[in-house]
């Protein structure tokens, strides 16, 4: 049965079940129990900054649900590690920001030990990590590095844009005998949407249409795909029909479904919240130009942050972020 | 084997250690009545500043992710006492306390805290990012441990030019966790760089008490490793730390290397405004502040001591609130950033 919940918590329900449907599934990270629920001291778990691991320590015990110091190299090579030899972890890295201190597990270990063990080797990790920016947080907890780790061989990253992706590309990601960065984007993170209760996976390199149209293709990831859905709103006033795709996971990359949306409408405008510069945004038009040059009636254009870190000031930081105007204002460019 | 001794038997004990070993004896008398009152009033303006701070985001007139350091505040004052304008100190995204402490003024503070183009980052940082390179204030920082190198860093350039000026990185016992912690201590202590490296031990990282993801009770037992200096000081009293570091900071300055200072305290609030602290156990901060507070126990002692009268310090806590207001009321009106400022300072030409 379905019901309407936040993402946020369509993500605790996705680890419960992974949990409970395999023992080798455990969660690491800072605060994830919060030192966990201490009855006799009247406290409750706080289940990591934004929450969302709440009660799975209660749940599933201390051994299942591990607090890391604040040493992210090694939760993440530890994590890794345990990957190698038979769990299947779930790190949480509180902010994509934080890749700063640990990339080494991620870039060196976990991405290539397959390749260079000739195959003998399998890192089922899962990394979850909050992105975008947004709630004035400033320059070093507001990034959209997915564009780091989603250019790594590898690796696997993807973006759910919604409640009921994100369970199922969870669910996915956790099962997947690859290492998948899981993003979870702040603009999502408390927005709800339909969630069956069951069990179920979204499969990762599989892009979604969100709103079928036939003029114009704009594309979106994570957060973006709200704002192209009310770009698409807006365009339809003016008797502009907007599709809608939302690419949930950027590496793989569903370039067929990208290359079919643009031979239907023959423009492409391409959302990002990251900085433009060896992006997503940049791949996608990439894409185009490269293998869908005869189905273009437009050049392609990108929508995304200005290269600049993320500014404090809620004014400039409102000026940094891609919106539905903006995109209305790119579509409008195309002609 | 001084580390076996030091592993942890009991859980976060904070100042009993203190009063246990009875640390304090009268150090006070060493700073002149001119000097107490200064940094009653540094520790009166953190205090206060970051009070005025909590109002200001709960009835929603500031955004932003703010990290109070209420209780912890004899720790910079006591610290920076020691400081002048040619030495440096980073902090980290509690780092108000270390800024105040530090000679930075409020007004830019508070400005940069509205997100206004007078703020001190022109309303770029905000509060994880406030900084004053004039006063030798590095930055608060929103990568934990981030600043311990980068004061690391500022030793090593004091020592080259020859300045005669000492780094100071301040920052919480979970930092002490990260690798960047580890790597600066050793190479501080094998180049005998001029360095202190304060640890803040507040018995809590987020939302996660320290005993549970720490083996040690004593962070100061890490200097060990590096054959570096340690000390341990009562963070809530700020002439114990007054002594402590006075001591590390002279040493430092005489070429004979850094030192890790360890000062027990407690955070009051929240690790963030807007916490809602079911994690922790009710009475706990009521002990501190009811038993231990820093602001209490220095006005006691220096009553006590029949140095300063209470007019004084009333006097005092009167002009902070006035400083403070007219700061408040001049950010609110100070212009917002034009938005070509979001391009601006990437680089040094555009
Ligand atoms: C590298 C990194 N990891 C995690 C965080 C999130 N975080 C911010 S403050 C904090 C707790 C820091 O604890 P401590 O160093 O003891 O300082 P305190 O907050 O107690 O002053 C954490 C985990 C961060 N900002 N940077």
């Amino acid at each position: 049965m379905a019901r309407e919940i936040p993402t946020a918590l369509a993500i605790n329900e996705a680890l419960a079940i992974a949990m409970a449907s395999d023992p080798d599934v455990i969660l690491m990270g800072e605060d994830v129990a919060g030192g966990g629920r201490r009855e006799a001291e009247g406290t409750e778990e706080a289940g990591g900054i934004m929450g969302i691991t709440r009660g799975l320590m209660t749940r599933f015990g201390p051994q299942r649900v591990l607090d890391t110091p604040i040493s992210e190299m090694g939760l993440l090579g530890t994590a890794v590690g345990a990957a190698l030899t038979g769990m299947r972890p779930v790190a949480e890295l509180m902010f994509i920001d934080f890749l700063g201190v640990c990339l080494d597990p991620l870039l060196n270990q976990a991405a290539k030990l397959r390749y260079m063990f000739g195959g003998k080797a399998c890192v089922p990790l899962t990394v979850r990590t909050v992105t975008g920016a947004g709630m004035q947080s400033a320059a070093q907890h507001s990034q959209s590095l997915y564009w780091i780790t989603a250019g790594i061989p590898g690796l696997k990253t993807v973006i759910p844009s919604n409640a009921y992706d994100a369970k199922g590309l969870l669910l996915a990601a956790i099962r997947d005998d690859d290492p998948v960065i899981f993003c979870e984007p702040k603009g999502i993170l408390f927005d709800s949407s339909d969630v069956p209760e069951e069990d179920y996976v979204i499969p990762i390199g599989k892009a979604a249409i969100a709103r079928e149209g036939k003029d114009v293709t704009l594309v979106g990831m994570g957060a973006t795909v709200k704002m192209a859905l009310q770009a698409a709103d807006k365009l339809a006033a003016d008797g502009i029909d907007a599709e809608v795709l939302d690419l949930r996971s950027l590496a793989p990359l569903d370039e067929a479904a990208i290359l079919a949306s643009l031979e239907k409408t023959g423009r492409l405008v391409v959302v990002d919240e990251a900085t433009p510069r060896c992006g997503i945004a940049s791949d996608v038009a990439a894409l185009c130009v490269d293998r869908g040059f005869d189905f273009l009636d437009a050049p392609v254009k990108r929508v995304t942050a200005p290269h600049t870190p993320v500014p404090f000031s809620s004014l400039l930081e409102s000026a940094y972020m891609p919106s539905a105007d903006k995109i209305v204002a790119a579509v409008r460019k195309l002609g | 084997m001084g580390c076996v001794k030091r592993l942890r038997t009991a859980p976060f004990v904070g100042w009993a250690l203190f009063s246990a070993a009875g640390s304090v004896n009268n150090p006070g008398m060493k700073l002149t009545k001119e000097q107490l009152l200064v940094n009653y009033r540094k520790m009166r303006m953190i205090r206060s500043f970051e009070e005025k701070l909590n109002e200001l985001v709960n009835s929603g007139r500031l955004g932003g992710f703010l990290h109070l350091s209420i209780g912890q505040e004899a720790v910079a004052a006591g610290v920076c006492a020691h400081l002048s304008e040619r030495d440096y100190v980073s902090t980290t995204h509690r780092g108000h306390g270390h800024c105040i402490a530090k000679g930075v003024r409020v007004k830019g503070m508070m400005a940069e805290l509205f997100g206004r183009s007078t703020g001190l980052c022109k309303g770029k940082g905000g509060s994880m990012h406030i900084a004053d390179m004039d006063q030798g204030m590095l930055g608060a920082n929103g990568i934990v441990g981030a600043g311990i190198p980068l004061a690391t860093g500022a030793a090593l350039t004091c020592k080259l030019k020859k300045t005669g000026g000492v780094a100071v990185a301040f920052f919480g016992d979970g930092a002490s966790n990260q690798g960047q912690f580890h790597e600066a201590l050793n190479m501080a202590s094998n180049w005998k760089l001029p360095a202190l490296y304060v640890v803040e031990n507040n018995g809590w990282g987020e939302f996660t008490p320290t005993e549970f993801v720490v083996p040690v009770r004593d962070i100061a037992v890490r200097a060990d490793s590096y054959a570096m200096r340690s000390a341990i000081a009562d963070g809530n009293d700020f002439f114990d730390v007054y002594e402590k570091a006075g001591e590390a900071i002279a040493a430092a300055r005489a070429g004979e290397g850094p030192t890790l200072l360890e000062c027990k305290t407690y955070r009051y609030m929240g690790h963030y405004v807007g916490d809602p602290l079911a994690y922790r156990p009710p009475g706990e901060v009521d002990r501190w502040k009811n038993e231990h507070d820093a602001l209490t126990g220095f006005e006691s002692r220096v009553k006590a001591d029949g140095v300063i009268e209470d007019m004084e310090l009333r006097r005092i806590d009167e002009e902070v609130v006035e400083e403070l207001s007219a700061a408040v009321a001049d950010a609110e009106n100070d212009p917002v950033p034009a938005v070509e400022a979001l391009y601006e300072d990437v680089y040094a030409k555009e």
